[in-house]
């Protein structure tokens, strides 16, 4: 099953990616300071609920690139727009509390899958 | 995320997994290779937002209504600390004021405990004054000139005597007979020699006076000299003598 394969090579990607963080380490830019921690959460979100797709053999890669990039970019933008309308910091507080819980959910998911409990 | 890859979209299905859409046909390399970079940059950011968390910038990526937040306090704080100073100052002006008019009482306390300790004998003194060597060889002068002498220089305002090397106080006693004299049951003999500090010319005019101790010395057979000097050093002491009964009243 390809599956399997799908799975390694993404754990994979992860760690090189959190590799190439750590050692090159640029600078972030300021004006996507602000939206890098809701992209991050919001990022993290997608890749629980694919982890999921895949327990469950439901996992399509162009849903999830899909998924990926369009919570990214919400999230981004209401972050932004909340900004615009001066309630910045209590949107970006609901973006993560939202994601938090689909989050949490998805982990469960996952939770029952793993140790069928 | 920093580089938003152009997300090749073409399908647009509301949000993520639909359950339906399982294992129909096999991933195309690109697919992965677009999963694999996404999944590197999420790795990517979290590092990124690590370091920049954890480097303690924090005020960075605050936003600005957040900054005028901590800009409040902190001014508020200000205020109060510099209350707290004002207080703190105003209480170290006035410990210092304090500690300045009681060094000036222990000053003024030492002074007149080195005046008392002239007076009583317990401190050594210095100054004009008398010295007076009565010669009897025959032993012929009875103790009471020698105390009459003492109360007469003291009359005449001397503040500070020693005979033969005992200092004398408020309760010197001359005992004995004439030739075998003591002072405070120190024995001494001819010649007994007086230091008194005082008004040199009024202390010689007043053991001088007719009747007066000269008169009573050369009388009795003895010799009786008197020199005024500038410098009269008394350095025998008295031991202290703490009262046992009386106590400091009022």
């Amino acid at each position: 099953m390809s599956a399997k394969g799908d799975h390694v090579y993404a754990a994979l990607a992860l760690v090189v990616g959190i590799v190439a963080g750590v050692f090159l380490a640029p600078t972030v830019p300021d004006w996507l300071a602000p939206y890098l921690p809701i992209a991050v959460v919001a990022a993290l979100d997608a890749v629980f609920g694919g982890l999921r797709a895949k327990l469950d053999a439901v996992f399509d890669a162009k849903v999830f690139v899909v998924s990926f990039v369009a919570n990214v970019l919400v999230a981004a933008f209401i972050v932004f727009l909340g900004d615009q309308l001066g309630v910045g910091s209590q949107l970006s507080t609901a973006v993560v509390v939202v994601l938090g819980i689909r989050i949490f959910g998805n982990a469960a998911a996952i939770r029952r899958h793993i140790f069928k409990a | 995320m920093t580089h938003r890859p152009p997300s090749p979209s073409p399908p647009s299905p509301g949000d993520r997994q639909p359950p339906a859409r399982g294992p129909g046909g096999r991933t195309a390399t690109g697919t992965k290779v677009v999963v694999a970079v996404l999944c590197a940059l999420l790795g990517f950011g979290v590092a990124l937002q690590f370091r920049r968390t954890a480097s303690g910038d924090a005020l960075n990526s605050v936003r600005p209504d957040d900054l005028v937040q901590i800009l409040d306090g902190l001014q508020r704080r200000e205020d109060d600390l510099t209350e707290e100073v004002g207080v703190l100052t105003d209480t170290l002006n006035r410990l210092r004021s304090a500690g300045d008019s009681s060094a000036e009482a222990l000053a003024e306390a030492q002074r007149r405990a080195e005046a008392l300790g002239i007076l009583t004998g317990t401190a050594a003194a210095a100054g004009p004054g008398v010295r007076i060597t009565v010669t009897d060889p025959a032993g012929t002068v009875p103790p009471e000139v020698l105390l009459d002498a003492i109360a007469e220089l003291r009359n005449a305002g001397a503040e500070a005597f020693a005979v033969d090397d005992v200092r004398i106080g408020m309760q010197s006693a001359f005992t004995g007979a004439a030739g075998s004299i003591s002072v405070d049951g120190t024995p001494i003999g001819s010649p007994y020699v007086i230091l008194a500090i005082g008004d040199g010319p009024t202390l010689s005019a007043a053991l001088s006076i007719p009747g007066g101790v000269v008169d009573t010395v050369r009388r009795a057979g003895a010799t009786i000299a008197i020199e005024q000097a500038d410098v009269i050093h008394i350095d025998v002491l008295r031991p202290s003598h703490a009262p046992s009964y009386a106590r400091p009243a009022g």
